[in-house]
């Protein structure tokens, strides 16, 4: 290493690749702005509607926005670094013949050090600033928000309140404007606020529904409120996304968003229908002590809430079948089976 | 036997050791005697666990003592340690004794003993991270096998639970000593030009406590594993299987480990430098090494009062985290991730360090900013201690902090770019030589670019609701973790393998292995973003069909990354011990100080004489800089003769001359840098 001129003196300089003169800032941008004014426009126009979860709440579309966002915030910063890094590599190595040479011993630049740290903390800030402000806008963005959530849709007057409950290993859900009943299957109407009551009788669960863009953590003894508005009917998919047990990977099932008056129908009807078992259920709460009700879960099959269903539907040997779902068979809806499927085999 | 180290004075006329060898020949421990004192301290515990609890309500209603399991694993790990001889000496001054010191154990049983030679403990490291994480590899394939069908399965899903939490935690344990173990053991000592590290002993311990942590892990099996995955959120953790006690003893001793091992080494960098090893001479790596150990030591033992709660409501029936009486879920989510941000730094930092080691050397460049770097690695263990919650953005923890914990999280990325900073820097007009180190570093760019990319995406609240808890946070740790750290200590195996064994790697297997592990890694996990993205949450063993396409291809890719380790394996094995190829003294032309002498023919006292630091050992294409280090001690500079000390072995700093010039004053030097 000692043997290197310095590169100013290097005959010849002005055309060494790696010389001083060569304008490789002003290359590396070139090749930087084209790269980036194809991405871009790419990015909005053809993967934005196609980013996930899709656009059946506002919680989901501004999941949706929020990603394209950070997309096309990432995608110069992605670009710059792997061009500056594939440039380096190509032109600023040690050529096969050449006697093998030092680098030019640069410490540092306070100029590029300085504006490094400027323009990074910029695009922070922006993400900070844009994110903060799209999660109080969409009251939550979907997630869960404690028992008494700050960021609220501003009129709650038709908000229709459904209360989620985990337990090992299955979804139930309760409408307590429709005198607490509660049932295996997720109807919600369309065009319409929805607060979720999210809660666990046992171990932690998370209620993913996923193209609602609504994610909330179900703890025992917390009531955990997420808000959604929904846009589009259709089925969507919930998961648990919380390890809960051995079997927290079969704890799904599907809800449906449904037009508003196929909803009232169908919660009417139930409601009435099931109103024998709703008087034998815990009356309704926002959360619920395990031992009051059993955990349920298969774990203490007498003090099964859902053991009740059975009864009710099937008579006392209705434990072996699938969950009861008949009754949204009338608006030609399959019935969700997977989930408390793998609950009775076990 | 105890080989204790004894209080070295700046080197004068260079320490030579008593070689008499007081070990009883037919009584020496070594890690035999460490399982049998394993063995028996297991069934000390478990009796004792029996008699105090087996009359306990809880005990005969479930069938399950708990409070045996534990203490059995407590004393199981007491025994070893004991057993390895790792408490002799504090056992002796206890009883007044002062124990003799002794030179260490020089053939290769000292593999097998409690060695306080730092080269020792830091190979032993080697060894053992190497083969946990292989263990931990094959619970990955297991992993990859049950995915590749949604609805058949290769597994019941309580056995594949027990799969999925054994490989991140063994993966979790084994990555937070990955670099800080060997390579921190091994290489602190030599870069600052110290005769050892502060605690010898305690170094040695650390070692043997970081194996007796990974081996209490894979206990959980035979005691029925436990199904929390690593992060062992309560109340499944309260009322699991006895193999949760395994977790939660194994995870408090191995915290042991890293506490000690932590502090060790912050005491070492501080206390032990050479003389002129000023803090703007210290080795990048060795700043790495210093913001590691502080997040060791400081965040650990947060993990450690958790896990004790944990242990305590599974045994003596307390109720931290049980909410219905008066404990709380959400205690254990704050305490484990206050410690488990901290911990994946403790994961990242090392590998920037690395990074930032090689990449003069292979550049033959100068370390472009520094002193920013060095600041980044700070501002990062700092920062981690600060954003936690990002973890628990949707469990209605502190939900109008959301805010608050999207802003730190988002500005740790302004100090990690630091990071890109100086490899961008550093790359200008340089002099790249693509030897196997360096396309190692480039690939961990590469990777480390997509982990953190996407942890903005983790980071921003309302994106996070959809990907939280799913395969795209899953595939952003393995991008950090494996695609930056793993591939950090890869390259940083090839380029100091010939240090440590004297021996070269196989340039060709090298370049197989690099490409391969490359190729297949990112064919495994870039997938695994699409398929979080779309839908699939961690840690279930069923899935929609419509995604099996993508996972069947990051299974086969899984298995094809899985076997270019064996290329390494193989690699590693025949040229270090079948077929050795002595290695060039230096044959990286570096100009730091730790390859200035070759560290394999080292004595454990490591400088005859002490170094006297010259430069930092970035000095690259300056004709004029001095060389790192003058290697002949304080004597020779004094002027009171050559003779005596090492000569440098193979220096190929630049040439100081035909005469040993005396270093100009500090003062006179200019340093080129920018403030
Ligand atoms: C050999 C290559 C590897 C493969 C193919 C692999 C594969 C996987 C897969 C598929 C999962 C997800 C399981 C699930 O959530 O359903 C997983 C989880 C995990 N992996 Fe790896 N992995 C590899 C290496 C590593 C390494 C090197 C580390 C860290 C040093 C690591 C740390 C983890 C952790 C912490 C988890 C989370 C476990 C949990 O959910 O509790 N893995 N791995
Ligand atoms: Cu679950
Ligand atoms: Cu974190």
């Amino acid at each position: 290493m000692s043997h290197m001129e310095q590169p100013s003196e290097r005959p010849g300089d002005g055309i060494d690749p790696r010389g001083p003169n060569v304008p490789h800032f002003a290359r590396l941008f070139a090749i930087w702005l084209l790269a980036t004014a194809i991405v871009e426009p790419v990015l909005y126009f053809l993967v934005w509607p196609h980013i996930p979860p899709g656009t059946m709440t506002d919680a989901a579309r501004g999941a949706q926005f929020d990603a394209l966002v950070l997309t096309m915030t990432a995608a110069p910063v992605v670009i710059a670094v792997l061009e500056y890094y594939l440039y380096a590599m190509i032109v600023w190595h040690q050529k096969k013949g050449e006697p093998p040479e030092d680098g030019p011993p640069i410490w540092g630049h306070v100029g590029i050090q300085a504006g490094w740290i400027a323009i990074t903390s910029a695009i922070v800030m922006g993400a900070f600033v844009f994110g903060t402000y799209e999660l109080i806008n969409t009251s939550g963005a979907g997630g869960g928000e404690g028992p008494s959530p700050i960021w609220t849709p501003a009129a709650t007057k038709n908000m229709l309140t459904v209360q989620v409950i985990g337990q090992q290993w299955l979804w139930t859900y309760r409408y307590p404007q429709f005198g607490g009943f509660e049932t295996p299957d997720l109807i919600l109407p369309n065009h319409t606020k929805i607060a979720f009551h999210v809660t666990s009788l046992d171990v932690i669960h998370d209620f993913w529904a996923y193209q609602l863009g609504v994610k909330a953590d179900a703890n025992p003894n917390v009531d955990n409120v997420a808000f959604a508005t929904t846009n589009e009917t259709g089925r969507f998919t919930v998961r648990c996304d919380e390890l809960c047990g051995i079997w927290h990977g079969a704890m799904y099932n599907y809800g449906y968003i449904v037009s508003p008056t196929a909803f009232y129908k169908w919660a009417t009807s139930t409601e009435k229908k099931l109103a024998p078992l709703t008087k034998t259920l815990p009356k309704f709460a926002w959360t619920y002590n395990p031992s009051a009700n059993g955990a349920g879960g298969g774990y203490y099959p007498s003090t099964d809430p859902f053991y009740e269903v059975y009864k009710y539907e099937y008579g006392s040997s209705g434990r072996e079948g699938n969950l009861p779902a008949v009754h949204i068979k009338s608006f030609g809806w399959k019935p969700s089976q997977a989930g408390a499927h793998h609950v009775r085999e076990r | 036997m105890t080989a204790t180290t004894m209080e070295l004075g700046a080197g004068t006329t260079g320490y030579r050791p008593t070689a008499t060898r007081l070990a009883h020949p037919w009584f020496s421990l070594n890690v035999i005697t460490a399982f049998l004192g394993a063995a028996a301290g297991y069934g000390i515990g478990h009796w004792i666990g029996n008699y105090i609890a087996s009359n306990y309500a809880v005990v005969q209603s479930t069938g399950q003592n708990n409070v045996a399991v534990v203490l059995a694993l407590f004393f199981g790990v007491l025994g070893f340690i004991v057993g390895i001889g790792g408490l002799n000496y504090p056992i002796l001054k206890m009883f007044g004794y002062q124990p003799e010191e002794r030179a260490p154990v020089e053939d290769w049983t000292k593999y097998f003993r409690f060695s306080t030679d730092h080269k020792v403990v830091g190979k032993q490291y080697l060894v053992g991270v190497i083969g946990m994480f292989f263990i931990g590899g094959l619970f990955a394939m297991a992993i990859r096998t049950e995915l590749t069908n949604p609805t058949t399965h290769f597994f019941a899903p309580d056995i594949y639970l027990q799969i999925v939490s054994e490989h991140g935690t063994i993966m979790m344990m084994m990555a937070t000593s990955l670099v800080v173990g060997p390579l921190g053991n091994f290489l602190i000592p030599l870069m600052i030009g110290s005769r050892r590290m502060a605690f010898p002993r305690l170094e040695a311990i650390s070692f043997w406590i970081f194996l007796c942590g990974l081996m209490v892990i894979l206990t959980a099996l035979p005691l029925g594993g436990f199904d929390t995955g690593w992060t062992g959120y309560a109340p499944l953790q309260t009322e699991a299987a006895p193999g949760m006690d395994a977790y939660l003893v194994g995870f408090g001793t191995i915290g042991t480990g890293m506490i000690l091992n932590g502090f060790n080494q912050i005491v070492t960098i501080v206390n032990y430098r050479a003389p002129g090893m000023r803090w703007s001479r210290l080795p990048i790596f060795v700043w790495s090494m210093l913001a590691t150990s502080f997040l060791l030591t400081l965040a650990t033992p947060v993990l450690f009062v958790a896990g004790w709660f944990g242990v305590l409501d599974r045994t003596a029936q307390t109720a931290f985290y049980v909410n219905t009486h008066g404990g709380s879920s959400y205690l254990w989510e704050n305490l484990f991730w206050f410690f488990g941000h901290p911990e994946v730094y403790i994961m990242a930092i090392p590998g920037f360090g690395l990074v930032g080691e090689m990449l003069p050397v292979f550049t033959r460049k100068p370390l472009f900013a520094y002193r920013v770097g060095a600041a980044g690695m700070f501002g990062v263990a700092l920062l981690s201690f600060f954003v936690w919650q990002h973890h628990l953005f949707v469990s209605g923890i502190n939900p109008d902090m959301r805010p608050v914990f999207m802003l730190t999280t988002e500005l740790i990325s302004i100090p990690t770019g630091f990071i890109y900073l100086i490899g961008m820097g550093t790359l200008w007009r340089a002099k790249i030589r693509f030897t196997v180190p360096m396309m190692f570093c480039l690939a961990m760019y590469f990777n480390f670019l997509i982990g953190g990319i996407t942890g903005v995406y983790n980071s921003d609240v309302p994106v996070d609701v959809t990907i939280h808890g799913s395969f795209f946070v899953m595939a952003h740790f393995h991008y950090t973790i494996m695609g930056g750290l793993l591939f950090a200590f890869f390259g940083a195996v090839y380029y100091y393998t010939p240090l440590l064994t004297g021996k070269m790697l196989n340039n060709t297997l090298a370049k197989i292995h690099f490409w391969w592990m490359f190729i297949a890694f990112n064919f495994t996990f870039f997938p695994l973003f699409i398929v979080g993205f779309l839908g699939m949450p961690r840690r279930v063993f069923e899935y929609a069909p419509r995604l099996q396409v993508l996972n069947d291809w990051a299974s086969a890719s899984a298995y094809m990354l899985g076997m270019s380790f064996l290329v390494f394996a193989v690699n590693f094995v025949w040229s270090v011990w079948v077929d050795p190829k002595p290695a060039p003294a230096n044959p990286w032309q570096s100009l730091g100080l730790e390859w200035q002498l070759p560290a394999y023919k080292m004595p454990w006292y490591n400088f005859e004489r002490l170094p006297i630091i010259l430069s930092d050992p970035y000095h690259y294409g300056e004709r004029e800089a001095l060389p790192v280090a003058h290697l002949q001690g304080v004597l020779a500079l004094a002027g009171a003769g050559a003779g005596g000390g090492l000569a440098p072995v193979g220096a190929v700093g630049p040439d100081p001359g035909p005469e040993i010039s005396p270093p100009r004053g500090e003062a006179e030097r200019e340093d080129p840098r920018p403030e």
